[in-house]
């Protein structure tokens, strides 16, 4: 294994689809990298491409109408190019992949564990009983009482938290390297999201994997990640460590969305900042800044596609900083009068 | 699971009765004759009208009768056919029922394994010519009347390509049972399972290709191919298998009709002496006791066919045995 | 997609008839329907001055004229034994007995066409009453719940029991004989309305199921659940917020009706306890042909094709309804 080379490289994805003639962007030169045992959190209101990313990482897309262009290097070998058969060992044992809905994802006539058994069999020459006692203890690993009895139910008889759990247990079932998490926590209880997402913080340490967090909510980001990906309308808007990026936004994007989070001191604020607008449907997205018909600062130059610049520890997709109008350091126990 | 179970038997019970009073009041309380001359046939004597009325209870209330009724068809089990010399109906519904039996299942075998086979591969080239050839055949199937692909298969094997290698082994129409010669037995059926299962392989093959369509949008077929399993192995083990629940319940419905009566025009255009053509002929006859009583007993087999599918659904679905 | 957007957008049901407008093989179907529908609509004038036959005639001493030699209806036919006689062939020349004659010397190809009159007329008459029925039922099921559509849901569960095609001839044979006696109303046996009454009736559960499950889905809708709390009257959730819904549902259903109920009426009258002599149907003509199948098999053949032709264009022009109005559940029978 090279030494520092990232274990996922993401250059220039982008993925468009055929609509009426035309090709509709989706994502558009989306690129990253995840280290090992590293949380990079991939965040963005809904429609912003970050599932597309992750799904056309784990190349799951399959219609027809989809095309694909761009470089995902995992391990250094590229994958996007890789033929189905030898890209499917990837999948599932180096590479997996839990949904958001704990409630759907699991094939409702089999029992839970002889889901996760499959999964383990799929890459590893194991007996049944073999495969099974992993199974056993990966859910008790995980934090579910009883994994013996709770293998051998079927999914509809789980609470949503025990399904998610037996879903990281799938996931985690071959020792994957790096685990893409789609929104694990959102259709969960808030207490059983807190529970969920420090199974995905002790993963590095217990597993040695990496995480792609996808998520909408920069709270999830603050407690979990190490890395912060922000996502606009299928573009980068910001990337770099997540301590920079909270401590000082550089993209007034990212700025809005921290804004948005309630404090966790102080008196509450009366009403919590929000976003005037929604982001632009793939085919209105203009040829500038996708996030200027929303921007205060918006001007002139923004009408220009702003490439990727570095501003202090991270890179950023605006205008501001090359004119030396950064946005100022945030608050964090910033108090309202 | 026992409270499900005991529901379902509450529910079977109140459809067998419904069944039979309503069969009842189709055959004597229907505006317009007199039940005892249709039960005493065309050009009946006095003296039969007077023996049938008494023989029913014609002059009494119309629940006397039915009790009457059912006593003769399922408990004494005497229910006599007059435009047939005085046989008793029931047995010779009995002694019919193998070659039902025998046409019916047969014909099931042949289009449950070419409909799965047929609504798989269009499932799995679903939008390709393969998917739309598949679909169009199975459309076409479902629009022929069967009684006329009969008329047609007999005049293909028994007529105009007889004497070729393909045909020749076809036998003259008619049944041969199964303990006399086995060979014979399948020999003298196939053609008409085949004509039998057309229509059900168009019927199963489109329900099967579409559910197989709409499992592959859900999210479980998403999580299994994301573990790594094989395309195949993700629509067989898992889209299949998941689709067999509606496929399983339709068959346990269709099968049953069949047996009680269904296949009845396949047995007129083969000439297999089955309880169809026998209430084929007794319609000739216009001899009702024969009809209600074949009509009554499909009925009730069909309806404890229902509850038997019923229960094996139980089995296949997880969700159902819980009484989500 | 660019400059304001001047005009209202179309309605659900113009987008429907656009999508169905391109959608090649429902407009074929539906041409095919239109064709054959008009075929049987001019049968008497082409009995009558292009044949000049009488189709519900017996002619067997009859003979008629073909590249200007009189042929024999009735013929002589080659089998060593010189038994009964054998029909005309076809002539494939619409002035006589284009398809040929059947047993009783009548011309095939003219008793077709009046064949399709009846076929069609009991089947899409049956198709209408029986959605309408079925609406009837389906609705007020869904709509009302609880005890109604206990009563209703345990009906069907009983009608469903019987095998389709004995509980028509059930009804068929205890009305075939006597006609049916209604209080002062009697319905003659030989009247048209039996089979197509009787072919609507033993449908109607298969119907029925859908727009119950289609409106009890309704009636816990949202916007239905929003309407009641602000207090609008039921009768007027009924007739503006589920109608138009259902509306759908029961369009898509209509040619699915009518194919099955081509189907029946032709195995009904093939059993001849459907359409009674004179009047002929397809299958009574396909019955008419039974005994000549290995001799003069396109009697059977001819009247069999026009069915599966029809059949086939109801149900492609009722997938084209489903994909133009986006049903979902159109599954003929179960839940």
């Amino acid at each position: 294994m090279a030494g520092d080379a990232p274990l996922l490289d993401v250059r220039d994805l982008s993925v468009s689809f055929r609509s009426g003639g035309r090709d509709v962007p989706i994502i558009e030169n989306v690129s990253f990298a995840v280290c090992e045992r590293e949380i990079l959190g991939i965040v963005g209101e809904s429609g912003s491409g970050k599932s597309v990313t992750a799904m056309a990482i784990m190349r799951l897309i399959d219609d027809p109408g989809v095309t694909l262009r761009g470089s995902v290097r995992f391990r250094g070998q590229e994958l996007t190019t890789l033929p189905q058969k030898a890209f499917r060992t990837i999948r599932g044992r180096e590479i997996a992949m839990i949904f958001q809905d704990p409630m759907t994802a699991f094939t409702p006539v089999y029992t839970v564990g002889w889901q996760i058994d499959e999964a383990i069999r799929v890459h590893e020459r194991l007996s049944k009983a073999e495969a099974r006692a992993r199974t056993v203890r990966l859910l008790g690993d995980m934090g579910v009482p009883d994994p013996e009895r709770t293998a051998n139910r079927y999914p509809h008889q789980l609470s949503g938290g025990l399904r998610q759990r037996a879903m990281i247990a799938m996931a985690l079932s071959c020792n994957p390297a790096l685990l893409i998490a789609d929104e694990p926590t959102t259709a969960l209880d808030v207490t059983v999201q807190a529970q969920i997402l420090d199974l995905l913080r002790n993963l590095r340490t217990d597993y040695g994997s990496a995480v792609m967090l996808i998520t909408h909510d920069m709270g999830v980001v603050a407690e979990t990640c190490d890395h912060v990906m922000v996502l606009y309308s299928g573009r980068v808007a910001e990337r770099g460590p997540a301590a920079a990026i909270f401590s000082q936004p550089a993209h007034p994007y990212t700025a809005a969305l921290l804004d948005s989070i309630p404090p966790l001191t102080g008196p509450r604020p009366t009403r919590l900042p929000s976003i005037a607008g929604a982001p632009p449907a793939p085919l209105e997205r203009p040829p500038g800044c996708a996030f200027a018909p929303r921007c205060h600062y918006a001007h002139a130059a923004c009408d220009i596609l702003p490439p990727l610049v570095r501003c202090a520890e991270q890179e950023v997709a605006c205008v501001l900083p090359g004119e030396g109008k950064a946005l100022p350091p945030r608050m964090t126990e910033r108090v309202e009068a | 699971m026992l409270k499900s179970l005991l529901q379902r038997l509450g529910q079977t019970v109140f459809v067998l009765f419904g069944i039979s009073v309503m069969v009842f009041l189709v055959f004597f309380a229907t505006p317009g004759a007199d039940p005892t001359a249709r039960i005493a046939g065309k050009n009946a004597s006095p003296a039969t009208i007077a023996k049938v009325r008494q023989e029913y209870g014609f002059d009494r209330p119309l629940p006397v009768q039915y009790a009457t009724m059912m006593k003769k068809l399922f408990i004494t089990q005497d229910l006599t056919s007059y435009a047939n010399r005085g046989e008793k109906v029931v047995p010779e519904i009995i002694k019919a029922a193998p070659v039902t039996l025998s046409l019916a299942t047969g014909g099931a075998v042949i289009w449950v394994v070419v409909s799965i086979l047929m609504g798989t591969v269009a499932a799995a080239f679903r939008g390709t010519w393969v998917d739309r050839t598949l679909m169009a055949i199975g459309l076409v199937g479902v629009s022929i009347p069967v009684f006329w692909l009969g008329q047609v298969a007999n005049l293909i094997t028994q007529a105009r390509y007889h004497d070729t290698w393909l045909f020749s082994w076809v036998p003259p129409l008619g049944y041969v049972p199964f303990s006399e010669s086995p060979v014979g037995w399948f020999k003298a059926l196939l053609i008409s399972w085949c004509t039998l299962s057309v229509l059900f392989i168009g019927v199963y093959a489109r329900v099967l290709r579409s559910d197989l369509v709409t499992v592959s949008g859900e999210d479980f077929m998403r999580t299994a191919r994301a573990k790594g399993l094989s395309p195949s192995r993700v629509l067989l083990v898992h889209g299949l298998r998941t689709s067999m629940i509606t496929f399983v319940s339709l068959f346990g419905m269709d099968f049953a009709q069949l047996i009680g009566g269904g296949a009845l025009l396949t047995e007129v255009v083969f000439g297999l002496q089955g309880v169809g053509r026998l209430t084929y002929q007794a319609l000739s006859s216009l001899d009702l006791p024969f009809i209600m009583a074949s009509v009554m007993y499909s009925a009730v087999f069909v309806v404890l066919a229902n509850a038997l599918v019923d229960v094996v659904y139980l089995f296949l679905d997880p969700r159902v045995r819980d009484g989500r | 997609m660019n400059g304001p957007v001047d005009t209202a957008p179309p309605g659900p049901w113009q987008t429907a008839f656009r999508a169905l407008g391109g959608n090649r093989s429902a407009m074929m179907a539906l041409a095919v329907l239109v064709l054959i529908v008009v075929l049987s609509l001019i049968a008497p004038f082409y009995a009558h001055d292009i044949a000049h036959t009488d189709p519900f005639r017996a002619n067997v001493a009859g003979s008629f004229m073909l590249d200007g030699r009189a042929v024999d209806i009735m013929q002589a036919n080659d089998n060593p034994l010189h038994l009964g006689m054998t029909p005309a062939g076809p002539t494939w020349r619409p002035s006589a007995y284009m398809l040929g004659s059947d047993s009783q010397g009548r011309d095939v190809a003219a008793r077709l066409l009046y064949g399709g009159r009846i076929s069609l007329l009991i089947s899409f008459s049956a198709a209408v009453l029986c959605i309408v029925i079925a609406s009837i039922v389906g609705i007020l099921a869904g709509f009302f719940g609880g005890f109604v559509d206990m009563v209703l849901s345990r009906l069907m569960d009983i009608m469903w029991a019987v095998p389709v095609y004995l509980f028509a001839i059930s009804l068929s044979i205890v009305t075939i004989s006597d006609g049916l006696k209604i209080g002062p109303f009697t319905i003659e046996a030989d009247n048209l309305l039996i089979p197509i009454a009787i072919i609507a009736l033993v449908y109607m559960p298969y119907a029925a199921r859908p727009i119950r499950g289609r409106v009890m889905a309704l009636r816990n809708a949202d916007f239905v659940m929003a309407a009641r709390s602000l207090g609008v009257p039921r009768w007027r959730i009924l007739l503006v917020d589920i109608l138009p819904n259902v509306a759908s549902s029961i369009v898509v259903l209509a040619p699915l009706m009518a194919a099955l109920a081509l189907l029946t009426e032709s195995a009904l009258s093939f059993l001849s306890i459907g359409v009674q002599t004179p009047t002929a149907s397809w299958g009574t003509i396909i019955q008419d042909g039974e005994g000549l199948i290995y001799s003069r098999p396109m009697v059977a053949i001819a009247p069999g094709l026009a069915i599966v032709i029809v059949v086939v264009a109801l149900n492609v022009l009722g997938d084209g309804l489903r994909d133009a109005l986006d049903v979902r559940e159109t599954s003929k029978r179960g839940t």
